[in-house]
């Protein structure tokens, strides 16, 4: 199952690096109420650096309100960042350069919403081809069709005729017919029912194959990203706490957050693993406007200490490949508090 | 693509196969705006005089075989001026509203797709223009341009952008909203094929409602100017003029104010009932039919 998701260590087998995020930044500016009031402003992302390669798929979870779609907008060059530089595609070209290029696209949660409803299907896919001619695009746009698996039959519809499913496949046609190197899929199975998940997933993967597009599939529901991600990133309030290769995920994950997200994921129980106690989190993320001095996620971690109110953590490796930013990562697993010495559990 | 209301039977009358007005008063409204139409069109043909001649008949004769409405105070066939004012008033109408969808559409767009200081200054030019009293805004108008068919128009139009800038805005927001607008844009396209491919389309119908209200609108000014001596230069046939010059007679000859009256008002109903028609059609949110034919779905 983890076979074709493992990371290939070799660096002369390394693809090309397609996405380069250092230390994104994008705050907006809060209106003041008059001019002695400070300056406040939201963090929705604060210095995220992830790297993604070609072919490859980065998943990013965390709940909403954390940044991972502001992070997916600044990645697609929709909004541009505060501080910190993106680069996109493999000559590194930043990223609001490369707006509008066909470098990136992007798939977006309601497909309803991402169809102008007053354009036929092939309208809205052949959008994508911009420089090309009229042969080359009704072409392209029925290669496009295929790929993703509809009838030649439902180019000639307009959006409210098809089923929900359907009108994602178009939006993935749409995405996949410019032969972008980094695709954008912001919650794109969020909204269709379990089966059709299941489908769409699929035909992300075996698109994937065919054309070696990178993926940042961005996403609150853990399960659909460690099934198509070689990577994960799990945000809390603009940061990123926890960044591991997506085996982690079998073998056990170090930030508490990140625990508590996987410990609250439904699973039938007669799996053969070990029963896992739900670590329900208390209260709200703080606001991203009055952060806390200390680590972001302490006033809901289940095992803080003192330190960690004081102290931000930094993002270090805890294993190759394996970042967290924790300052006890590990000491809660998914049996509950693990590991002896792990302090009192403190409830907020 | 049949819809349901196709399947079931029509409400009411059916006079072509594919006729596509359904309900009385929709088909009465559209009926009498074919019938101003053909008048205009056909006008100086088919009248029994010409309609300035002078002593055509008797001086404030009452409606007879000979003069089916009267004769003015100058003897003219009543019949034939109500018939030819036809052209100015539908003329005025159109030439009004197109005038003011173009400038207010294009306004509204802008403003809402551009944002930000475009949308403060346009909006702000357009409150302005809002603020100022329709018939005083137009008045003034005529008062630099000069008075006539066209300019009045113009005049009526110019104070009717408002209404096009803010409909068309507020519709432009509402879709600035949707992932489509941001996908168009990750495919490179520029503000300009975005606002007239995938903006212009979804609020086509806001706007079009709009069109079908304001042409009432217009046409109801177009007469207040014309009445006031604004609109089109006597001896020419016009609503507004005739009322205005046969006011005198109200008492003792009370046809001559009452037919081109009568048709006005006519007129203007008309255009509102249109209007009417084309939102219950074209707005979902006041689609008193859709619940109508789902209420008894199997008679």
């Amino acid at each position: 199952m983890t076979d074709d998701r493992t990371l290939v260590t070799t660096p002369a087998d390394e693809p090309d690096v397609v996405l380069d995020v250092r230390d994104a930044v994008r705050h907006y500016a809060l209106r003041r109420r008059s001019l002695r009031d400070p300056r406040r402003s939201v963090h929705a992302v604060d210095g995220v650096s992830v790297q993604l390669r070609s072919g490859r798929t980065l998943g990013i979870v965390g709940e909403s309100g954390c940044g991972k779609s502001t992070l997916g907008r600044l990645i697609t060059g929709l909004e541009t960042p505060t501080a910190g530089t993106i680069r996109v595609g493999t000559n590194g070209t930043p990223a609001a350069a490369a707006f509008g290029s066909g470098t990136v696209q992007a798939v977006f949660q309601d497909p309803a919403s991402a169809l102008d409803p007053r354009m036929t299907v092939r309208e809205s896919i052949g959008e994508a081809l911009g420089k090309v001619g009229r042969d080359e695009r009704e072409r392209r746009t029925d290669e496009a069709i295929a790929a993703v698996g509809l009838t030649p039959d439902l180019g000639s519809r307009y959006p409210h005729e098809l089923s929900g499913g359907q009108q994602q496949r178009v939006c993935i046609a749409r995405a996949i017919v410019d032969e972008p190197e980094l695709i954008l899929l912001d919650e794109a199975v969020s909204s269709l029912d379990a089966s059709l998940q299941a489908q769409i997933l699929d035909l992300l993967q075996r698109l994937q194959r065919n054309t070696g597009t990178a993926y940042v599939f961005i996403s609150h529901d853990l399960r659909a990203v460690r099934q198509v991600s070689h990577s994960v990133a799990v945000m809390y309030l603009g940061q990123v706490v926890e960044q591991a290769p997506a085996e982690a995920f079998d073998r056990g994950l170090l930030h508490p957050y990140a625990v508590a997200l996987r410990s609250t994921e439904p699973r039938i129980l007669d799996d053969g693993a070990e029963p896992i106690e739900r670590i329900v989190l208390r209260g709200e993320p703080p606001s991203a406007v009055a952060l806390p001095p200390g680590c972001r996620f302490a006033p809901r971690c289940p095992i803080v200490e003192d330190h960690c109110r004081r102290i931000a953590p930094d993002l270090v490796e805890a294993a190759s490949g394996h970042l967290v930013r924790c300052h006890k990562p590990g000491d809660l697993t998914l049996s509950g508090i693990g590991r002896a010495g792990a302090g009192t559990p403190a409830e907020a | 693509m049949p819809t349901i209301a196709e399947r079931l039977p029509s409400h009411g009358v059916r006079l072509i196969r594919r006729w596509p007005v359904r309900g009385i008063v929709a088909n009465i409204a559209v009926s009498l705006i074919l019938l101003y139409i053909v008048l205009a069109v056909l006008g100086p043909y088919i009248t029994p005089f010409a309609p300035n001649q002078v002593g055509a008949g008797p001086r404030l004769s009452p409606p007879s075989g000979d003069h089916w409405f009267g004769t003015d105070a100058l003897g003219r066939d009543q019949l034939s001026r109500v018939v030819t004012a036809a052209r100015p008033a539908l003329l005025s109408a159109v030439y009004a509203v197109t005038f003011a969808f173009a400038i207010g559409t294009v306004i509204g767009i802008s403003a809402g797709f551009l944002g930000g200081l475009w949308d403060g200054g346009l909006s702000r030019v357009v409150d302005l223009l809002f603020a100022i009293p329709e018939y005083l805004l137009a008045i003034l108008v005529i008062a630099v341009m000069g008075s006539g068919l066209v300019n009045a128009s113009l005049a009526i139009g110019i104070a009717c952008i408002p209404r096009f800038a803010r409909i068309a805005r507020g519709s432009t927001l509402a879709i600035m909203e949707r992932d489509f607008i941001d996908a168009a844009r990750l495919c490179g396209r520029g503000g300009v094929w975005i606002m007239r491919r995938h903006i212009l389309p979804n609020i086509a119908s806001p706007l079009v409602i709009m069109t079908a209200i304001n042409m009432s609108t217009a046409e109801g000014a177009y007469a207040a100017l014309s009445f006031l001596g604004f609109g089109i230069r006597p001896p020419e046939a016009d609503y507004g003029s005739m009322i205005s010059s046969s006011q005198q007679y109200l008492l003792t000859d009370p046809w001559v104010v009452a037919f081109p009256s009568i048709a006005f008002v006519t007129l203007v109903l008309a255009f509102n009932l249109i209007g009417d028609v084309m939102r219950d059609h074209l707005d979902p949110r006041s689609r008193r039919g859709v619940s109508r034919f789902s209420a008894s779905p199997t008679e």
